[in-house]
């Protein structure tokens, strides 16, 4: 078996996010990593909302990202710490859209490891020296410099070594022009590692440490350390030279301290703490990120704590001393690992978990009824602040980025009848749990339905003049009339606008710079801009069957299959080319192309005709009107469109578009199929052909305008948009009704939309999404989802949400009710009454947890519930909140043999489970029998387990339940489940069940899989095989009898299979005299499975399943990450035969002698030749990579193989040669094989 | 002999170079506390299993993370006591 690895979405978490001016103009970017990605974020500071421009898959663990900018300079570069061992600095080419290396140099072994610098990065603020650390020990700095023709040059590197040291943070500290200075939060271990007593580990103290760079010297010193009260965690360097005081800020547990090299006294204030909060009172509390925003005349700092609460830093400081430290509530947003604030006024705000937003910040926190805190009040050691936490005020959410991540469990089932089968995700962590239901498709935002008064045929809209933003015009063609509607304010119907309006339109277009042209059965009118109207009139009893227009040129067939050809004249007339061209069919349609910016005319007009042909003519005055090229069709034409693509996403330094792009005619068949052919610019040949099957009904095209490039909308049954965006073609459908005609439409409100015709309504449709495969509806939790099953009879789902460190309900409402009653008493005689208005307030306020996050209640508290959710409605129908303290950590929807027709829900529960070191008070099967709809619980009754009920599972009418490493069969009593059979020898704790016959396959935390048989006659389990390598299951799949899918916890999948010749009528041997070539090794079982494929996907993998993506294709088995990709990974079945070529008879010849080669051969060819010729942008070796745990076996990497598609054309060509192919039947094969699969 | 000799150093600057190279002499101990504090540092680097902890304990990132560097200063608690000692 090979497998071939595609995503199908991308990983949306993002661990770093830094910003700066790229592009190397003035709009500032974002550029994000999501773990094994890295990203180019552009937000629209008009619009707000928050553009892709690129996303690069690194093939390596991103640790570590910062900005970087040469002093004096203009342009960002970004400098990456990854697991590589190397450190790589990339600049950002607008004009190629695409991050080149500039630098990469190796340094250490690669991985990501105690002593291998790339977890820390720390720049000098003025841009002359980096610095690179390792968790421990090691640290180098290189100095950055720029070369005669101004190239970034980079030294070797000069080593801060220090060895026993921990190092917890490293940042550059602002000093100006003088030599540049790093600080390190640090900590020395070697005493407490040399001393029995214990002592020293109470004694070490963190240390900050400053080394500095002697530019003179070409060293670096360590320069001065000093001890730290309590621990940091990280810090933030505080601007200096002219714009401030230098130094740095600490963040440590409960506070926050100034600090600069010298003896200036240090500063320290408490972090505030929420009033009368619920959280643990035990509880420290520390800030998770922040944000510098500095200007010539001021700087302050945003710092995020872990609850979420934003506090802006202020510094006061008196002639170059900083005398104060100043905290101000901000604002509460989600718990984030990274923030930035942009010089427009923006706060983006990328979460920990769940979605990214984008904020304005409307006022920086000035307003003065609200306390600010300093560390110039006095208070008492320990003491600390308190603030009220309150809804936004300062920040105004303007755009928020869709991210999957945690995605906890998925299934694909057509939950909701569709053909398609919906992707059911539980995503989000605590309160900001969902659950998501993915469909494939574009989400469409409609922005305005209006009705009417009959039934329109066709759509248009025309600007008034060419420079003009806007539409103007929109043309409405009934059967017999045209409505002409202006858009402003309102849209409302306009008669003075020069359009015919007693006839029905066939194309209007704005022609040249501000006249128009209608073209309708009788004749062509063109409205010149003063009104005047040219007409001209078909001749005799002739009527215009269709026509093709664009800005300079219109084109119509005439009865009888003549064509007739009109180009503006530089006046501005329109004139008949003097001669008309007879077709040999009729002509069924016909399409022009945009005019290229700066030329005349576009010089290809297609042609489609009834017999089954399409035609390129060319305009060009030279041959005009002689045809070029001719395509056979397998079907009837219906449209034809002919658009530019591809090139336009790159943009060069003036901002000028580039047309690197290509035509491309697309070709809609009546059979429903669409074509999508390559139009070759100078001979107008066609070439390399797409087929795509879009639905039921004929497919009608229309050119619509997207992200300023053009695009083509395709609609059959359903609507399709085929899009070029970074790199890559997609034909996406849309998730919305069916439409029967559209065009571009761009307004103030909506700059770039679709007006569109559905029956009797004109709909103006926004698609903002481009790029994203799914569009989701999302459905709000209470707690992390752990899993969920699908009720078959009913499509419900049943839910169980559990959250560590958390209060149920019940308990949080005790607890308030507790705080308000000592509120009260703490209160004096006379302010009793006040007392107990406060508690009385108090205890009526509630802030929503989703926003403001739920209270941590501690470590071995937990909270969990039981839902049935339907998720087509996404409704609640029941939910069971377990008492405080009870987890619920495995569900099952099963019947019994011994109970009739009814269902039951299995819910694993454990009592007062304690992380580490683990630790149970015992644990429960909670039964449910559910009711006759399927939408309530009734408990039948709760069955006292030893240990954690890891996994439940239906078998052969009873079930399975795991009870730590205990496999055990139960069935259902009267009073509680009864113990049928049990099999102790599994290694730590069971994850996971599954069974297929008398087969049960467990997964095993640490150890893999073991394949255990149930012999009903002796009633027992018996293990009878198990896996050679220890693997840390999450989740597994059956392929096949013999064959399972896993995935672990380090990010690899793997599939094992059991060897043909396994017998599983083995007996346990209870005496212990089995033979001794009978025996496993290391007590292991006698029979093991072969590994048949190994990968690693880099993130962990929670859910795999075996599905089909598209109706009609074939099964694949699809995953999912906590990161929030989603991927699959397809075998390779088709045999593609290839004639033997003798063009290279040095290379690959054994391979060439057989005729047949299949599939697979080639993309093993092109994944090595990537490998060679576009190796990984952070320097990872992509082999080593994708062997990172296990080394990588019969798995093609997709995702390498499709950045083909975005290599420079030469190497393209190379690769594409080496492979005997040329580079479009390359990008061919690749799209063949996704589209086969999946989207 | 020289081999002999040279062999040793190398491992002695391996021993210098990369901590947690074992010896003939290294304790029990001694080489847990390297297998912890390595884990440690692995799970600060790979992004997914900080937030695989960070979901499982209900803290955010940074707290796991800081947590986790808390950990490494001792890792197994205090060493036995020398018996030559």
């Amino acid at each position: 078996m090979f497998l071939y690895n595609i995503t199908l979405q991308r990983a949306s978490a993002i661990t770093h996010a830094i910003h700066g001016n790229f592009s190397g103009t003035k709009q500032q970017e974002i550029v994000i990593a999501h773990g094994k990605i890295i990203e180019l974020l552009r937000p629209d500071p008009n619009t707000g909302k928050v553009h892709t421009l690129l996303t690069v898959e690194v093939f390596g663990v991103v640790r570590s990202l910062m900005a970087f900018r040469l002093t004096g300079g203009t342009k960002d570069y970004v400098v990456v710490g990854t697991d590589s061992g190397r450190i790589v600095i990339l600049e950002y080419q607008p004009s190629k859209n695409a991050f080149d290396k500039i630098h990469q140099e190796t340094f250490g072994k690669s991985g990501c490891r105690r002593i291998v610098p790339g977890q820390y990065l720390a720049v000098d603020p003025k841009g002359r020296a980096v610095m690179i650390g390792a968790v421990e020990k090691q640290k180098l700095v290189y100095i950055l410099n720029r070369d005669a023709a101004a190239r970034l040059t980079i030294s070797s590197p000069l080593e801060a070594h220090k060895a026993n040291t921990l190092v917890y943070h490293v940042v550059g500290v602002d000093v100006g022009f003088e030599n540049p200075m790093f600080a390190c939060l640090e900590m020395d271990y070697e005493e407490v590692d040399n001393d029995p007593t214990g002592e020293a580990v109470a004694n070490t103290q963190q240390t900050l440490t400053f080394y500095e760079l002697d530019l003179g010297l070409n060293h670096v010193v360590r320069k001065y350390s000093e001890p730290l009260e309590e621990h940091g965690n990280f810090l933030i360097s505080v601007p200096g030279g002219s714009d401030g005081p230098s130094g740095v800020l600490i963040c440590s547990e409960n506070y926050i301290t100034y600090k600069n090299f010298g003896d200036q006294p240090d500063i320290r204030c408490p972090i505030p703490r929420r009033r009368n909060d619920l959280d643990d009172p035990e509880r420290g509390m520390v800030f998770v990120c922040s944000a510098t925003h500095k200007t010539k005349s001021m700087f302050f700092f945003l710092a995020q704590t872990e609850q979420g609460d934003i506090f802006k830093v202020t510094l006061e400081s008196d002639e170059d001393m900083v005398i104060e430290i100043r905290l101000k509530y901000f604002d509460t947003v989600a718990v984030a690992t990274a923030m930035c604030v942009l010089k427009t006024g923006f706060l983006f705000v990328a979460s920990e978990f769940g979605n990214h937003y984008l904020y304005q910040i409307a006022h920086l926190g000035d307003n003065e009824d609200e306390p600010e805190f300093s560390s110039a009040m006095p208070l008492e050691e320990g003491d600390t602040f308190f603030f009220q936490i309150r809804p936004l005020r300062n920040l105004v959410l303007v755009d928020e980025l869709d991210s999957l991540s945690p995605i906890m469990t998925c299934q694909i089932a057509d939950l909701a009848n569709e053909d398609t089968p919906q992707l059911y995700m539980a995503c989000g962590r605590g309160s900001r749990s969902s659950l998501r239901v993915l469909r494939h498709g574009l989400e469409v935002s409609e922005m305005a339905v209006s009705e009417l008064p009959g039934n329109p045929n066709a759509v248009w809209t025309v600007r008034r003049h060419v420079e003009d933003e806007f539409d103007a015009y929109i043309v409405v063609s009934f059967v017999n009339a045209t409505l002409v509607l202006s858009i402003g304010e309102t849209v409302e119907e306009v008669t003075d606008s020069g359009f015919l309006g007693t006839t029905p339109t066939l194309s209007c277009s704005l022609l040249g710079d501000d006249a128009l042209v209608q073209v309708y059965p009788d004749g062509i009118r063109h409205i010149r801009a003063d009104k005047r109207v040219n007409e001209w009139k078909t001749p005799g009893k002739k009527a215009i069957m269709k026509c093709a227009v664009n800005q300079r040129q219109v084109v119509i067939a005439l009865t009888g299959a003549e064509l007739v050809y009109f180009e503006m004249d530089p006046s501005g007339q329109l004139n008949e080319y003097t001669e008309r061209k007879e077709m040999s069919a009729d002509v069924v349609c016909m399409s022009l192309a945009s005019v290229p910016t700066g030329e005349q005319r576009s010089r290809f007009l297609a042609v489609g005709l009834a017999d089954n042909t399409v035609r390129i003519i060319s305009l060009d005055p030279a041959d005009c009107l002689q045809p070029l090229s001719m395509q056979a069709l397998p079907a009837q034409p219906e449209a034809l469109c002919i658009v530019e693509m591809g090139g336009a996403e790159k943009q060069d330094d003036s901002g000028e578009k580039g047309s690197l792009g290509g035509l491309y005619l697309n070709i809609g068949l009546q059979n429903g199929v669409l074509l999508r052919t390559v139009l070759d610019t100078v001979t107008g040949d066609l070439s390399d052909t797409r087929t795509r099957y879009l639905g039921s009904r004929p497919v009608k095209l229309f050119r619509v305008l997207m992200q300023g490039q053009e695009a083509v909308l395709a609609m059959s049954s359903r609507s399709w948009l085929s899009y070029s965006y970074q790199a890559r073609f997609h034909l996406t459908p849309l998730s919305y009704e069916t439409l029967e005609f559209a065009s571009c439409f761009a307004s103030e409100q909506c700059p770039e939309g679709i007006v569109a015709i559905s029956t009797n309504t004109l709909r103006i449709l926004a698609l903002e999404k481009l790029g994203a495969v799914f569009n989701q509806v999302s459905t709000q939790l209470q707690y992390t989802p752990r899993k969920f099953v699908i009720h078959p009879d009913s499509n419900n789902l049943i839910v169980i949400e559990t959250d560590h460190n958390a209060y149920t309900d019940a308990t949080k409402a005790q607890r308030k009710q507790q705080m308000a009653e000592e509120m009260v008493e703490a209160a004096g005689e006379e302010e009793r009454e006040l007392a107990a208005e406060m508690a009385a307030a108090f205890l009526n306020e509630s802030f929503p947890e989703v926003s403001f996050g739920a209270p941590k209640a501690g470590l071995g508290q937990w909270a969990s519930l039981v839902r049935i959710l339907d998720p087509i409605q996404g409704s609640t129908l029941d939910s069971i909140q377990l008492e405080q303290n009870e987890a619920a950590f495995s569900v099952a929807v099963l019947r019994f043999a011994n109970s009739g027709d009814d269902w039951f829900v299995l819910v694993g529960v454990v009592k007062d489970l304690i992380l580490a070191p683990r630790s149970v008070a015992g644990g429960f099967i909670y039964t449910y029998r559910l009711s006759e709809d399927a939408d309530k619980l009734a408990l039948v009754h709760k069955t006292p387990v030893e240990d954690v009920p890891g996994a439940i599972a239906p078998f052969q009418g009873r079930v399975l339940i795991s009870v730590g490493k205990l496999l055990r069969v139960y069935d259902l009593g009267k009073k509680k489940l009864l113990r049928k059979c049990e099999n102790k020898h599994i290694s730590n704790f069971i994850v996971g069940i599954n069974t297929i016959g008398n087969r049960v396959i467990i997964s095993d935390i640490q150890e893999s899989f073991f394949w255990v048989r149930y012999k009903r006659h002796e009633n027992q389990l018996i293990i009878f095989a198990d896996d050679t390598v220890p693997r840390w299951i999450t989740t597994a799949s059956l392929l096949d009898y013999d064959t399972v899918a896993g995935a672990d916890k380090f990010g690899n999948i793997a599939v094992v299979r059991l060897p043909a010749n396994t017998n599983d009528e083995v007996d346990e041997d209870p005496t212990g005299n089995k033979a001794l070539w009978d025996r496993g090794l290391l007590n292991g079982a006698s029979q093991k499975a072969e590994i048949i494929a190994n990968y690693h996907v880099g993130e962990a993998c929670l859910s795999l399943q075996k599905a089909t993506l598209i109706p009609g294709g074939s099964e694949s088995l699809v995953y999912t990450t906590l990161s929030g990709a989603v991927g699959i990974l397809v075998p390779f079945t088709s045999h593609e035969v290839r004639q033997p070529t003798t063009r290279k008879p040095n290379c690959l010849c054994w391979k060439l002698s057989f005729p047949f080669i299949q599939d697979h051969d080639f993309f093993q060819h092109l994944e090595m030749h990537m490998r060679a010729e576009h190796p990984p942008l952070c320097g990872r070796d992509h082999l080593s990579y994708r062997s990172y745990y296990f080394p990588v076996k019969n798995v093609i990497d997709g995702d390498l193989c499709e950045q083909f598609n975005s290599m420079e054309p030469g190497k393209q060509r190379s690769v594409a040669e080496e492979l005997d192919r040329t580079p479009a039947e390359v990008s061919k094969k690749l799209e063949d094989i996704r589209t086969r699969y999946a989207f | 002999m020289s081999d002999r000799y040279n062999i040793h150093s190398q491992l002695e600057h391996l021993q210098s170079k990369y901590i947690g190279t074992g010896h003939a002499d290294t304790t029990r101990f001694e080489w847990l506390v390297n297998q912890h504090r390595d884990s440690y540092a692995s799970y600060m680097g790979h992004f997914d299993l900080l937030s695989l902890f960070a979901i499982a304990e209900g803290e955010s990132r940074a707290r796991v993370r800081f947590n986790l560097m808390e950990k490494m200063l001792q890792p197994c608690g205090p060493p036995p006591k020398k018996l030559d000692d």
